[in-house]
Formats: structure tokens, sequence, C-alpha cells
């Protein structure tokens, strides 16, 4: 293998054959460099579109409520459902094995905010400290809420970024401290947060809930229940699990309410995982056809060496006869074909590599859109798949050069 | 030299098989040149692939420098005609992608020997054969005696004990066949023992002994008065 006589005897035959090294080498090439596109332009969307669900936490669940559709048990439809802390309460306990963080939200939408000369128009709400965790938002400034606040009723806001740029001009300034009137009664702001979504996510203002319930009257009523769930070792048990959990959750609500069980209005789930599952199997079928496409491309390329080399061996026939009536041995001449197949296939192999991954690697920046980001390879795919390519070869190599070595000089010699 | 004892051999042709020879009894000392003659179908050149360990005979015994050739095995086989043979073909069988030097060279390549050494010594033998100035010219460039002379020097850069030839003039016009007979002679004045398969009396009258065979068995064998090929040119 690594006698440097038996590399110059091939690159003398690679050399004296030059079109027929350089179709093995195209077929071989081509192969690997349509596969390696196929697989960064599959992983390129996989990633833009794990890009587009990592705004929230990927397993919340949102629970929301309107008014009915269908009528049950004599109340006509079209009455308005409304949860209340006892519902919230309820849930938790029923069902804490199934969760991780949980808020309940009492909200009020279009509220004037003023800080001194300056006033907006806001969301206003009022949820419990975990809720951070489940729309996974930064602190860039102070704190979040905590159950201090909740407990001694204090009335403390946190802003967005948004707001903190509408209300508090003066950016050397920070707003913590800072009083704000919210419906004229004033706040302490104690933290700025920042959405990795944007600004359309930070034009809320969160206060504790008991607050929100007191200052917008709303007795018990929440308007909003958000959860996340504890995360689980697969996808596929994830979205079993947060399924159960609607399932128990909605029928709960729903007796309690009188809600018809058929009735799809009255109380609105979102369930991120499901949209997430939509997504991945989609994804799934996208890098399945991908993978189907590259794979038929190889199977294609490994014909394709396998011919040529079928044809090469062939070819040779009678070179074989001369090599052994003047004294090769099997061994040498076998040795010879594989070498100067892989040889051949492991070039071509590698350069259909580079040449893939240096073109993922400069227009991959120019195809960025919301679906595809960062295409590129496992690495180590791409190497296997080179080395497949390669023992292809070998093998189509090997078998029509065995059966010409087994013949006998004289028949080979024969052969025209 | 050569020593062969009630040598058979049967060709498998479909159902029925084909008696090629049918117990030959034959030898060969050391510096003789022997021309094996027949019509065609006689079983010469089968004869010779024999000799050569090309083929493989069914039956008999024979001899090599003393060693017996029996049931060995490619790799034996292949180290035995690198060391001990040389094959000179009608049809020349060079290799056609090679310069005439690389396939003067390519026994030697077989016998493990360094490139440069194997080089030194193709061009020996190729300016032995009259043909240094063609060394690098491609079979395909060269007229059929210039081949036969470069299969020459290739058969004897492997210094080998016993050179084959089989027809070795057969595809060759009468000149070109005397040039290439007269090499041979010279190579066998050297001490060189050589077997030259042929059908042309002429070419068998330009060797030492000739050995005639009919329908697989030795009907004649005889020591000739050599004709030289120098008074033909």
């Amino acid at each position: 293998m690594f006698s440097l006589e038996r590399w110059q005897e091939i690159f003398e035959t690679i050399a004296k054959n030059k079109l027929r090294t350089f179709l093995t080498g195209v077929s071989v090439a081509s192969g690997i460099f349509i596969l390696v596109l196929l697989l960064g332009v599959g992983q390129g969307m996989q990633n833009g579109i794990a890009k587009e669900f990592e705004n929230d936490a990927s397993n919340s669940i949102w629970v929301w409520t309107r008014t009915t559709s269908v009528e049950y048990k004599g109340l006509n439809p079209g009455r308005r459902i409304e949860m209340t802390n006892e519902d919230y309460d309820f849930i938790n306990k029923k069902n804490q094995k199934y969760l991780e963080y949980k808020s309940s939200r009492a909200r009020e939408w279009g509220v004037v905010v003023n800080y001194k000369k300056e006033s907006g128009s806001y969301g206003i709400e009022g949820i419990f400290p975990e809720f951070q965790m489940i729309e996974n938002q930064e602190m860039i400034e102070g704190r979040f809420i905590n159950k201090k606040d909740i407990d001694e009723l204090n009335k403390v806001a946190i802003i967005g970024n948004k707001i903190k740029k509408d209300l508090f001009k003066d950016k050397e300034k920070t707003p913590i401290g800072e009083y704000i009137q919210i419906n004229d009664i004033p706040f302490k702001v104690i933290g700025v947060y920042s959405d990795k979504a944007g600004e359309r996510e930070e034009d809320r203002v969160f206060i504790p809930p008991p607050i929100a319930q007191q200052v917008f009257n709303k007795g018990h009523k929440v308007q909003g229940l958000a959860y996340t769930l504890k995360p689980e070792e697969n996808f596929e048990t994830a979205v079993q699990k947060s399924e159960e959990f609607v399932e128990s959750m909605t029928a709960y609500l729903k007796s309690k309410h009188i809600v018809a069980p058929e009735d799809e209005r009255a109380i609105g789930v979102n369930n991120s995982l499901e949209g997430a599952k939509r997504f991945y199997n989609l994804m799934f079928m996208i890098k399945a056809f991908f993978w189907w496409v590259g794979i038929c491309t190889i199977i294609a390329g490994v014909v394709g060496v396998s011919n040529i080399m079928l044809i090469i061996v062939k070819e040779r026939t009678k070179e074989i006869g001369i090599r052994k009536a003047l004294g090769a041995q099997p061994s040498s001449i076998i040795g010879m074909i594989l070498q100067e197949a892989i040889f051949v296939t492991a070039i071509a192999g590698f350069t259909g590599l580079v040449f893939g991954l240096a073109l993922l690697e400069l227009a991959g920046p120019m195809i960025q859109t919301d679906f595809i980001r960062n295409p590129s390879v496992d690495f180590n795919v791409a190497i296997t798949t080179v080395f497949i390519l390669i023992f292809a070869g070998a093998m189509a190599g090997f078998f029509p050069a065995w059966r010409a070595v087994r013949i006998k000089p004289i028949v080979a010699l024969r052969d025209e | 030299m050569i020593e062969i004892k009630d040598l058979h051999k049967s060709y498998k042709m479909g159902s029925n098989s084909l008696h090629v020879l049918k117990g030959i009894d034959f030898s060969v000392k050391e510096g003789e040149l022997v021309s094996i003659m027949g019509s065609s179908g006689s079983g010469k050149s089968t004869l010779l692939n024999i000799l050569g360990m090309l083929d493989e005979a069914d039956n008999g015994s024979y001899f090599l420098d003393g060693m017996p050739i029996k049931n060995l095995n490619e790799k034996i086989a292949a180290q035995y005609r690198n060391k001990f043979l040389g094959f000179i073909f009608q049809s020349f069988n060079l290799i056609n992608y090679k310069t005439a030097i690389d396939n003067v060279a390519m026994p030697l390549y077989y016998q493990g020997m360094k490139r440069k050494e194997r080089l030194e010594k193709a061009i020996h033998y190729l300016s032995k054969v009259g043909l240094a100035d063609w060394a690098t010219h491609h079979p395909n460039e060269l007229s059929g005696g210039q081949k036969q002379r470069v299969a020459i020097a290739r058969a004897l850069a492997s210094e080998p004990k016993v050179l084959l030839a089989d027809e070795p003039t057969g595809a060759l016009d009468t000149k070109t066949s005397y040039e290439v007979m007269e090499l041979i002679q010279g190579i066998n004045d050297e001490g060189k023992t050589i077997l030259i398969v042929t059908h042309e009396p002429d070419i068998a009258d330009m060797t030492k002994r000739i050995v005639n065979l009919k329908d697989g068995v030795i009907i004649d064998d005889t020591v000739v008065n050599q004709v030289k090929a120098t008074a033909n040119v």
C-alpha cells in the first residue's frame, strides 16, 4: 500500500488514462457535491424553523376565554366565560405533576400610563413571578416581580424596553425607582424587560396580580392562564404530556363554567408544542426528502463508479494477462487496481466535499431568509458518505479484478 | 534444463473434451535452440503454454531446471515465471500505454527492483536489440519488427533461464522475420536456452533442433544444421 514503486506505477496508469480517470472522478465528485448541498439546505431550513420557535419557551400553553357558542343545559350561547383565581388554584393543584411554571393573567388593554409629561397607552397585566420564564423575558434593568411584592401588595411595575424608550426620554437616567401613573395611581418602576420577539412584545406593564384585580375592578376574575410544562426526555412524550394536561384542564373549566364539551370557542388554548410538532413534522419531511434525493444521488454515483471500474478491468484483462505472464502476483494486480480505484474516488470525493462545503460557506449568507438560516452540513455525515463511495468504488473494482486474475494468463492474453 | 515425461492435456469444449497433448516426452538441454513445428491444432502452442506455466497439464511430469512444476499456486507460478522464463508472443503483447523502456522494465518491477536500476537495465537490453533510440516511444509508434524486438528485450530483461517464443515471426514479413531470428540466434549464441513454436520451415531451419508435433504426439525430433539468419537478410 505504501510502496513508492506501486504509487509510481499507479500514477503512470492514471496519467495515461486521463479521460477515464476524469469521468470516474466527476461522477463521484458530483454525487458528493449534490449531497452536501442538499443536506446543507435541509439543515438551513431546520435552523430557520427552529429560530422561529425560539421566542417563547417552546412548551408553553396559553389559555383564554371567550363567549360560548353552543347551547348547553338550558343556557344560551353567547354567554361570556370568565376564569377566576379559584380556577387557577384548582388547576395548579390538580396538575402539579405536569407543571413547571405557571401564572394567571389579569389583563387590561389600552390603559393610559403617564410619567411626568410623557404618556402612552399600554396593556397592563397582573402576573406572577414565574411569568418571566414562561414569556422567556430578559431583565435589562432591575428585577421582576417577586412573591413579596404580591404578599405585601406593593404597587410596583415592570415595564417593557419600548415603554422605557417612550416615557423616559432622558436616556442617561434609569427608570428604576421612578413612579409612573397607571389609572392615576402611582406605581414604582422596579424593572425593565426585553423580549426576543422584539418591540411588539415590549409594550406591556407587569404588576402584581391582586393589585391589577383591584385597580381594574376585576374581583377574582382572571383573563388568561399561562403555563410551561416540565421538560421531558423526548419530544413525543412532551407533546403527549401537554395534550394530557390541556385535556384535563379544559375538561375542568368546561364543567365548572357549564360549557358544552363540544364547544370549541368558549375556552381557547394555544399549545405551542402542538404547533411546534406540526413544524417539526414538516421539517422532518423536508429533511427526509433531501436525504432521499441525496441517497439516490449517491447510489447513482456508486453505480457510475462501479460501471467505470467494470469497464476498466474488462479493458485491462489483456494487460492483466501480460502482467501475469511477466511474473505479477495475483495480489499485486488486485492491489494495484484497488489502490487506483480508491485513490481516484478518494481524491474526487474529497474534491466534491470541499467544493460543496465551500459553496455552502460562500453562498450560505446570501440565501438567508426567515426559513433558511446558516445552511451547514454535519461534517461526519459528509465524510461518511465519501467513505461509502470510496468503499463502493473499491468493491466495484475488486470483484472484476478478482475474476480477472483468476483466469489463466493464456486466456487473458487471448482477450482482445 | 527442461524435462517432460508423458504429458497429457485436454480441453473441454462444451460437452465433449478435446485431447490435445497425448503423452509428450521431451527434454531440452541448456543452450539449445529448439523449434517446435506442427500444423495448427497439433498442440504446439498448448505445449509451449504448459512449458511457460501459462497453462497446466492434466497428467505427466515437468521439471524446469531440476524443479518439479506441478500444482503450483498462482503466487509460486508467478515467481517462477518471473525468475525462469521470458516470453515472446506472436502478437507482441506490449502494454500500449507504456513506453518501450517501461515495457521492458516491467518484469523487473515484479522482481522488486528499484526504478532507477530497472530503467538502467531496460535501456541496456533495448540497446542490445538496437532500439535504444526508441526507448521513450509507445508501442503504436513502432513497426511490427520493432515491437517484437521490444518484446524480446522485455523477455531478456529478467535474465530468465529459458526463452519461450510463440510464433515470434508470425505477424512479421519475411525480412523482418529474419532480422528477429538473427537477434534470437545471437542471444542463443550467448548461451541462452530458447524454444520457438513456429509453422514456418524456414524459421525452423534457423534453429539447431526441430521437434515435429502431430495430433498431440512427437513424430520427429532431429538435430539440424543451423542456417544463419544473416545469410538471408
